[in-house]
């Protein structure tokens, strides 16, 4: 167990600007003692992995809700391979049927949280992630 | 990348993990850190030239500071920013969103960034943002920028910090400003007034100049969000930083700015042993002469032999030289309003 | 009842008037059950204060309409915002909503095209034809209205940054139907400051930004007099978690920018102000949401009439489409979605909406099925043909509540603007990231209700019921981007790029100056210019703008 409090990056790839959710978790893993560090709207893969590499962060959470999750987070995914970055645990959230989730976990994806997952949920799971990932340092 | 030794030999090589991981670990207080900060005894490190970016929220400091990026670049120099913002003093947690607007570099890797919580430290800064600005050299970032969290009269550990402190005020901030007059503006190197397209920038710009004038300080108009000003600006901190350099201010301020850090880690040291000191005593009405006798406890000297409160109280934090002849070095390159 | 000299001023001029012009639907309107259905139910006593703060429909200050007859002369427009996937695939749900009684058209385009990028770009991959149509050039946009003649449908296109380009590949296609420019109806949306705000396809900074804007309006006032040259949306603020008096404030405010930006250009106001639509969320509190609706009317036509010295009637109707709230939507027991979807529509006729769309059950998965769509228009026949609120304008007016909530969102809207006001105005107040931060900490405050529990969304935190099957989702063919990518190929290999480089120089030119870009951008278009060609010249003189700092 770590006492320092765990770095998060949140990032919105692909083009849609819908923000509330990704604003929302930020705060509220703020509000949970985390830094969180948020990327804003329309962010590449490639730059999303740049900043998480740079950031030293412990896990990952991505945003997305124009349904473009399928292509959009298994490329984070090979960005972060080629950044340095692989072993970084990725999470993610948006507007994702449940039928595509077990395909997104194949792809390297850790956790996957859908429209009405509470909060607490939400910070439980991430708090493991980077739990298990500052173990490795 | 686990030793120190790697973690090092990382920062040389330019390895963007490696410059996240050591500034981690000096922010962590991991036991590796020490052998990561000896390393930063280093001719790349003193070469660097450290600018601080500080001023009120809503200012456009990272606006600025993106903008400033991309200056350097145009330039081909490898620049690193280490900004920061405030920790919830409840939660300790932080929302770190100043890459928000530096994000058009992301994937530049001669723009290094690294955002930075305040972990409970007053000031305007975090305690391990030396280190991190120093790794951040060592990996060959010059000049590298270091972001304030949004300032009011009392945060002016950037000044301690850097060589050179930009101020970024903007117009509509009234009363912010007001406070800043006895603090920063009297401690900064460079006023700026951005948003310099807003209606009421003309009135801070004369509200500026003689203060400018009267204390040998460049001030400069931008206007951040459409990059106007931002080569004078970085003009203006180069010629500043190269007659600073020439002038011996440069070292002057750097050997004062490492000894008052050395002293801040003394306090923080100290801290727990006066607490217990402190405690152990038991609260006396007057709280500083309670101070005095536990620290002549701890220090195991009699409290005549402590300097009187009288003499420590007061005392500003640091003495400022003036530095007229830069000034005037940088006067030469570029007006002091930009019209 | 003493007769009221503004009530009968307004019987004589405003009624009268609108009757002899377009008669109601039918002679009478009776209850369901055959009792007289009044036109305008009044105050028993009309004194000076109901005249000037609630007054008439039709008559200044428009509280309780735009129309003295509203929906007893003609409903509104159904608009069911629509697209996907490629131009053929859209036109071909574009029909389908057509023949099932639909009376508007509403385009709803991919991502990269909001944000003008051809489907080949790298940066659109993944997104090409997925929340909306693909459309690269005037190629597209002629299949996307292939055998919809352009003067007989109004078309609403959801399209902002690159508003003056999709209008005129619009204005090509009318063109090559045969159909005059003047004669177009429709709508673009062109509402750049709330994409800083809430919505997020922005593409240029603020300032060339209005210009583009001022220049399709300057352009619209010349060449199609029937198009509403800008649709101010409050929908996507609130959408991103404001408060209904934010959702007020932040939205006139955006619009007041707007006036003023095109007065600063020249333009008379009462030559533009006729063509300002608004668009607002129709969201779950169903009363505050009536109130919401009359007090933006009211605030608007004060506004107009006081601040801009608008002279024209048209000029300060606060005229507005409205979509139900996709926010509410929730991805558990979705057939629940149909009963809020009612419900938000009820909210938006009592409020007098000039259009609605009303979202399908399954929106909170993904794009809506085609079966999910007919219930959802269906959802707003059945409140226009079974409801019988269709029979009296502004029902609720007068109901202590509703007339006390509406004053209380005009007087708290009002202290919000003045605060923008205070900053120096929208863009300013955007720049510092105070109607961010305002919306931001709405949406927290929201959602942290939801998670404690004291908000209670039925099915979600309480109610919840295990299900088991998962509903059909509609999927876009992944080839999508694959076959843009292939027609842009052939396009670049067919048309004459003499002549396209020509005029993409010519739109360079003009924009280092200060002509109107309408022209340069619709000749460009009809050689078949691609949309991403256009908007980076653009780039190219602008510059780009990129998202600001949270907090």
């Amino acid at each position: 167990m770590t006492t320092r409090p765990f770095r998060v990056l949140i990032g919105k790839p692909g083009l849609d600007g819908h923000d509330r959710g990704a604003k929302f978790v930020s705060r509220a893993l703020r509000d949970a003692g985390f830094e969180v560090v948020y990327t804003g709207i329309r962010r590449t893969p490639e730059e999303i992995a740049a900043a998480a590499v740079q950031e030293d962060v412990d896990a990952v959470g991505l945003s997305l809700l124009s349904g473009a999750h399928n292509e959009l987070f298994p490329a984070v995914i090979a960005a972060l391979e080629k950044a340095g970055g692989g072993d970084i645990p990725v999470f993610g959230g948006g507007v994702i049927p449940a039928e595509d989730i077990p395909g997104l976990k194949r792809a390297g994806i850790r956790s996957v949280f859908t429209p009405g997952t509470p909060v607490k949920d939400i910070i439980a799971s991430v708090t493991a992630l980077c739990q298990a990932q500052a173990a490795k340092v | 990348m686990r030793t120190p030794a790697d973690i090092i030999a990382g920062i040389l090589a330019r390895n963007p993990r490696a410059v996240g991981r050591a500034i981690s670990l000096v922010e962590n207080g991991d036991p590796r850190a020490g052998e990561i900060l000896a390393a930063l005894e280093d001719s790349r490190v003193a070469a660097a030239t450290i600018l601080g970016i500080t001023g009120p929220g809503g200012a456009g400091k990272s606006t600025l500071t993106g903008q400033l990026i991309g200056h350097y670049r145009a330039l081909g120099r490898r620049i690193g920013v280490v900004a920061v913002d405030p920790s919830s003093p409840i939660s300790g947690g932080a929302l770190l969103g100043d890459r928000v607007r530096m994000m058009a570099h992301a994937t530049d890797e001669n723009v290094v960034v690294r955002s930075m919580a305040t972990r409970g430290r007053i000031g305007g800064l975090c305690a391990a943002a030396g280190a991190a600005v120093r790794i951040m050299a060592l990996a060959g970032c010059d000049p590298v920028i270091i972001e304030t969290v949004g300032v009011g009269q009392a945060e002016i550990d950037v000044v301690r910090l850097a060589d050179l402190t930009a101020l970024v005020m903007a117009p509509g901030l009234g009363d912010d400003i007001q406070a800043m007059k006895a603090g920063l503006v009297e401690l900064a190197d460079i006023l700026v007034v951005n948003k310099g397209d807003h209606p009421a920038a003309e009135a801070l710009m004369l509200e500026m100049t003689p203060v400018a004038r009267e204390r040998g300080r460049a001030l400069v108009r931008t206007v951040a969000t459409e990059g106007k000003g931002i080569a004078e600006l970085a003009d203006t901190a180069t010629a500043l930083a190269a007659a600073q350099r020439a002038s011996g201010e440069q070292a002057r301020r750097r050997q004062r700015n490492r000894e008052a850090e050395a002293v801040d880690w003394a306090v923080e040291l100290l801290r727990p042993a006066i607490r217990a000191a402190i405690h152990s005593a038991g609260p006396g009405c007057d709280p500083r002469a309670t101070a005095r006798a536990a620290l002549a406890d701890l220090l195991g000297r009699p409290s005549e032999s402590l300097p009187t409160l009288s003499e420590a109280a007061f005392k500003p934090i640091i003495p400022i030289s003036p530095i007229v002849e830069s000034v005037e070095a940088a006067h030469g390159c570029c007006s002091a309003t930009h019209a | 009842m003493a007769t009221h000299p503004a009530l009968q001023d307004w019987q004589d001029k405003v009624l009268k008037k609108m009757l002899d012009k377009a008669p109601e639907m039918r002679p009478e309107f009776t209850t369901l059950s055959g009792l007289p259905a009044e036109r305008v139910a009044l105050p028993t006593v009309i004194d000076d204060a109901y005249v000037a703060k609630v007054g008439f429909p039709g008559q200044y200050p428009y509280t309780r309409g735009v129309q003295p007859t509203m929906y007893r002369g003609r409903l509104w427009t159904m608009r069911q915002y629509a697209g996907f996937s490629t131009a053929e695939e859209s036109n071909k749900r574009y029909r389908y909503l057509l023949d099932q009684g639909t009376t508007g058209l509403s385009v709803a385009f991919d991502l990269p095209t909001q944000i003008g990028y051809d489907s080949d770009d790298a940066i659109a991959r993944g997104e090409v034809g997925k929340v909306g149509v693909a459309i690269d050039s005037l190629a597209d946009m002629e299949v996307l209205f292939n055998n919809i003649p352009l003067d007989k449908v109004s078309t609403s296109m959801t399209i902002n940054a690159p508003a003056a380009v999709l209008l005129a590949m619009y204005v090509a296609v009318g063109e090559k139907q045969g159909v005059p420019s003047q004669k177009l109806e429709g709508t673009i949306q062109n509402d750049i400051l709330k994409e800083y705000i809430a919505r997020g396809t922005y593409i240029f900074p603020p300032r060339p930004s209005m210009r583009l804007i001022t220049d399709i309006f300057a352009w619209c006032s010349q060449n199609t007099p029937s198009f509403n040259t800008i649709s101010i949306s409050g929908y996507h603020i609130r959408e991103a978690g404001s408060t209904a008096v934010q959702e007020v404030a932040f939205t006139l405010a955006d619009a007041c920018a707007y006036v003023d930006a095109a007065i600063a250009a020249g333009l008379d106001v009462d030559v533009f102000a006729p063509r300002l639509a608004f668009f607002f969320n129709g969201s779950s509190d169903l009363l505050e949401e009536v109130a919401k609706f009359r007090a933006a009317r009211r605030m608007w036509a004060k506004i107009m009439k006081e601040r801009f010295k608008a002279k024209k009637p048209q000029s300060q109707m606060l005229r507005f489409h409205t979509q139900t709230a996709g926010y509410t939507l929730t991805a558990q027991q979705i057939d629940n979605n149909i009963v809020r979807v009612a419900m938000q529509s009820l909210a938006a006729v009592l409020g007098g909406t000039q259009s609605l769309h009303t979202n399908s059950k399954d929106e909170a998965l993904a794009l809506p099925t085609e079966d999910s769509v007919r219930t959802a228009l269906r959802t707003q026949q059945i409140i226009a043909y079974e409801s019988g609120i269709i029979n009296s304008v502004d029902p609720l007016a007068g109901s202590y509540y509703v007339e006390g909530l509406t004053d209380t969102i005009e007087r708290e809207a009002l202290a919000l603007m003045s605060r923008i006001d205070e900053l120096g105005g929208v863009i300013p107040a955007i720049e510092a990231g105070f109607i961010q931060r305002q919306i931001e900490d709405a949406a927290y405050t929201y959602q942290s209700a939801i998670e404690t529990n004291d908000r209670i969304i039925v099915g979600v935190n309480k109610f919840q019921a295990k299900e088991s099957i998962t509903p059909p989702v509609f999927r876009v063919d992944a080839s999508v981007g694959a076959n843009q990518a292939a027609k842009l190929k052939s396009l670049r290999e067919k048309r004459d790029n003499v002549k396209v480089d020509a005029a993409l120089a010519a739109l360079a030119t003009a924009a280092k100056g200060t002509a109107n870009l309408m022209p340069p951008i619709l000749d460009a278009v009809r050689l078949y210019a691609t949309l991403g060609e256009i908007c980076n010249v653009l780039r190219k003189e602008f510059g780009t703008y990129s998202d600001l700092k949270s907090r």
